[in-house]
C-alpha cells in the first residue's frame, strides 16, 4: 500500500514516529494526481477523449509548489522538536468554493476563471495553521449548482473512480472523487442540500454535514447563505473527526457561527453505543418525484439494495447495544425539495448580483459605454445555464406578487422539516431518538449524461438529504456497501443540533462492524 | 406541463436579472423554469396552520449561543493592492466603469 492510499490518522502516527515525512506523503498524493486524474479543468478542454473518459478530473488547479513549501515548513517544525499542528503533514484538497489566499478561487465558472483571492477562507486557514498541506483546488457544480458536478464550465468535469462513465455526485464530487482514488486523505468540501453526503455516498467515502453554525462560512464563495454548511471528506470516521476538530468553532468573522463549546470528537469516537436511540423512517425508504408526462408527484419505494444497506445497518448497530425504533414519522420530507428549489433560489439570486464585471471576476472584452449593458454582457459571458437559471428562478418566486404564494410558503414548510426533526429528537418525546438512520440516496451513482440537463430530476437526487438542510441539523453519510454494479451505497445519520460527536460515534461503530466485509476491500476502479 | 411564466414575463425577469440571453439560452431556461415551477406546485397542497411561522434558518440562535454584533468600526485592509489587482480597469487606485447615460425619466 503506497503513502497516498494510508488515512490521515495513520499517517499522523508514521510521521511523528519517524517513519516518514511531510515531503514524502505529499510527493505521494502529487504522484497519486498524476496517475490517475488526468487532465486539468478547463475553460478551453475541448472534445472530451476516450482517455479523459478513464481518469478522474477532480482537480481544477494542483499548487505543488506551495504544498511542497509547507511539507518542508512541517518537516523542520518535526526536526526541531516544535508541536506542528493536529494535521501535521496531512495533505487535503479544497473545493474550489473556498478563497485560498493568492490561489485561483473559481466555483468553477468561467466568471470568477481569472479571480485570485486575496484573502484564506477561515476553515482552509484553520487547517493549514494546523499543519495541513494543501494540494490545490478541486471541482464542482458551477457555483455548487447541481448534484453531478458536470455543470463545471472547467470540463472535463470530475467522473467517479469506481467506474468513470459514472457521476461522481455533487456538488463536491471533485472532493469525494479525490479522496477515493487516493489523491487525497482529506478535503473540504460544502453542502447546502446534500452536496458533501450524496457525492460521498457515490463515491464510497464519508462525508460530514455539520450542523448549520458549527463551521465558519467566512471565505465560501456563497449560493444559499441559510443552508451553506462547510465539511469534511475522508476515508473513514475518523479522520473526518480528525478534521472536524480543526475547522469547527466559532469564528468572529462569521456572526452566523454558533458560540458553543467544541467536544473532542476522536476522544467520543470509541465510546460504546450501548443504550443510543436509533430510529428507522419509512417516509425516507420511499422517494416522491413528478411524473415527466402528467407532472404529478408519484411515490415509489427505494431500491432494495438501498433499503436492504440500512436494515443491515441497523441489525449489527442493534447487536452493538443501540436500541432501533421503528416507524419513526418524518412526514415533511417529501416536501423538501419542492421548498429547496424556493428558498435555494432567492438566495441564490441574491449573491450572485454581486458577480457584474466591475470590482473582479470576467469583465467582457467587447467595448461597453454603457454600464448596464457592461453588467448584461459580462454576467452573459460568465455565468453558465445553471446560474442563470436559478437567478431567474430566484427573482421570480420572490417577486412581490409571488413571494406569498412561493418564498413565504416555503419558509413555512422549512418550519413543518423542521418540526419533524424537532419532535423525534426532543429528549422528552415519545421517540426521544439520538439519531435517524436512512439511506443518504435514492439511487447509487447514476451514468453521465443520463440526468443533466433536467433540472428538476437532478433535483430529486438530494431528496433524501436536504431536509437536514432546512432544518440546519448534522448529517454523516458512510459508506454502506457495493451495490450489483459494484457502485458504492451511502447510508445517512441525522442527530440533533451539534451532535456531530454522537453521529461520528455511531460510525465508527458501524466501521467497526463491518471492518472484515467483502466490500470493504473492495478499490476502485482506477486504482485496480 | 403548465406556462407559468409567458415569454413576456421571461424577458421582463431576464432584464431585472441583469442577463442577456441568445434565442437557444431563452427557450432552455424558459422551459425548465415552467418544468422546476411545475414541481414546486406541490407546495400548495400543504395544510399550513393560520399560526405557523416562517424559518429563515433551521437553528435557533438564543442570545446564550449567538455572538455578540462586531464593533461598528473600520478596518483597514493591510493590502489594498491585492484587491485592486483583480479589478478588470483600474486608473489611480479607482475602479473603472463605463458610464450611465443619461435617461430622461417620464
Amino acid at each position: 500500500m503506497e503513502l497516498c492510499d494510508l488515512s490521515a490518522h495513520e499517517l499522523s502516527r508514521m510521521l511523528r514516529r519517524g517513519d516518514t515525512s511531510a515531503r514524502e506523503i505529499t510527493q505521494a498524493c502529487l504522484q497519486r494526481i498524476d496517475q490517475v486524474d488526468g487532465r486539468p479543468g478547463s475553460l478551453e478542454a475541448g472534445e472530451i477523449t476516450a482517455e479523459d473518459r478513464q481518469r478522474v478530473h477532480a482537480f481544477i488547479t494542483v499548487t505543488a509548489e506551495r504544498a511542497l513549501a509547507q511539507a518542508d515548513a512541517v518537516d523542520r517544525k518535526l526536526a526541531a522538536g516544535d508541536d506542528p499542528g493536529a494535521l501535521a503533514g496531512i495533505p487535503v484538497a479544497i473545493k474550489d468554493i473556498f478563497c485560498v489566499e493568492g490561489t485561483p478561487s473559481t466555483a468553477a465558472s468561467r466568471i470568477l476563471a481569472n479571480f485570485n483571492a486575496p484573502y484564506t477562507a477561515t476553515p482552509v486557514q484553520r487547517m493549514e495553521a494546523a499543519g495541513a498541506i494543501t494540494l490545490g483546488k478541486v471541482n464542482l457544480d458551477e457555483f455548487t449548482f447541481g448534484s453531478s458536478s458536470e455543470s463545471s464550465a472547467f470540463q472535463p468535469s470530475p467522473r467517479n473512480p469506481w467506474n468513470p462513465d459514472h457521476v461522481p455526485g455533487g456538488s463536491s464530487g471533485g472532493s469525494t472523487a479525490c479522496v477515493a482514488a487516493g489523491e487525497a486523505p482529506l478535503s473540504l468540501g460544502t453542502d447546502t442540500a446534500g452536496s458533501l453526503r450524496q457525492p460521498a455516498a457515490f463515491c464510497g467515502v464519508v462525508g460530514l454535514k455539520p450542523t448549520y453554525g458549527r463551521v465558519s462560512r467566512y471565505g465560501l464563495i456563497a449560493f444559499g447563505s441559510s443552508l451553506d454548511c462547510p465539511g469534511p471528506v475522508a476515508r473513514d470516521v475518523t479522520d473526518t473527526a480528525m478534521m472536524m476538530q480543526v475547522i469547527a468553532g466559532v469564528d468572529p468573522r462569521d456572526a452566523t457561527t454558533a458560540n458553543v463549546p467544541t467536544p473532542d470528537y476522536l476522544a467520543e469516537l470509541e465510546k460504546d453505543i450501548r443504550g443510543l436511540r436509533i430510529g428507522l423512517s419509512p417516509d425516507y425508504f420511499r422517494i416522491s418525484i413528478p411524473d415527466p408526462v402528467s407532472g404529478e408527484y408519484i411515490q415509489r419505494d427505494l431500491p432494495a439494495e438501498m433499503y436492504g444497506s440500512v436494515l443491515r445497518a441497523a441489525n449489527l448497530l442493534r447487536s452493538m447495544g443501540a436500541e432501533i425504533i421503528d416507524d419513526v414519522p418524518m412526514p415533511n420530507t417529501r416536501y423538501g425539495i419542492p421548498a429547496y428549489f424556493v428558498v435555494s433560489r432567492v438566495e441564490a439570486a441574491s449573491n450572485l448580483h454581486r458577480f457584474d464585471g466591475v470590482k473582479y471576476g470576467h469583465r467582457t472584452a467587447q467595448p461597453m459605454n454603457d454600464l448596464r449593458k457592461l453588467y448584461r454582457v459580462s454576467r452573459n459571458e460568465g455565468f453558465g445555464l445553471q446560474p442563470k437559471l436559478r437567478i431567474l428562478m430566484g427573482m421570480y418566486v420572490s417577486a412581490a406578487q409571488y413571494s406569498e404564494q412561493y418564498y413565504n410558503r416555503a419558509l413555512k414548510v422549512r418550519t413543518l422539516i423542521r418540526r419533524d426533526f424537532d419532535q423525534v429528537f426532543d429528549r422528552s418525546g415519545k421517540y426521544r431518538l439520538d439519531a435517524l438512520l436512512t439511506p443518504t440516496t435514492p439511487t447509487t451513482a447514476f451514468q453521465m449524461g443520463a440526468v443533466y440537463g433536467d433540472s428538476v430530476m437532478m433535483q430529486f437526487a438530494d431528496q433524501l438529504t436536504v431536509p437536514a438542510n432546512h432544518a440546519g441539523v448534522p448529517g454523516l453519510s458512510l459508506p454502506g456497501g457495493l451495490d450489483q454494479e459494484g457502485l458504492p451505497i451511502g447510508i445517512q445519520l441525522l442527530g440533533p443540533d451539534f451532535s456531530e460527536d454522537v453521529l461520528l460515534r455511531i460510525g465508527r461503530a458501524f466501521e467497526r462492524a463491518t471492518a472484515d466485509d467483502d466490500w470493504r476491500q473492495v478499490k476502485p476502479r482506477v486504482l485496480r | 406541463m403548465t406556462e407559468y411564466i409567458d415569454s413576456a414575463t421571461f424577458d421582463h425577469l431576464v432584464s431585472l436579472a441583469a442577463l442577456e440571453l441568445d434565442a437557444g439560452q431563452a427557450e432552455y431556461l424558459r422551459r425548465e423554469l415552467n418544468h422546476q415551477l411545475d414541481a414546486i406546485r406541490e407546495l400548495e397542497a400543504i395544510p399550513l396552520p393560520d399560526e405557523l411561522t416562517i424559518t429563515s434558518h433551521g437553528v435557533p440562535y438564543p442570545p446564550q449561543t449567538s455572538q455578540p454584533p462586531r464593533a461598528d468600526q473600520v478596518t483597514p485592509w493591510a493590502q489594498p493592492s491585492a484587491i485592486l489587482d483583480q479589478a478588470p480597469q483600474v486608473d489611480d487606485d479607482q475602479i473603472v466603469v463605463p458610464d450611465i447615460p443619461h435617461t430622461t425619466l417620464e
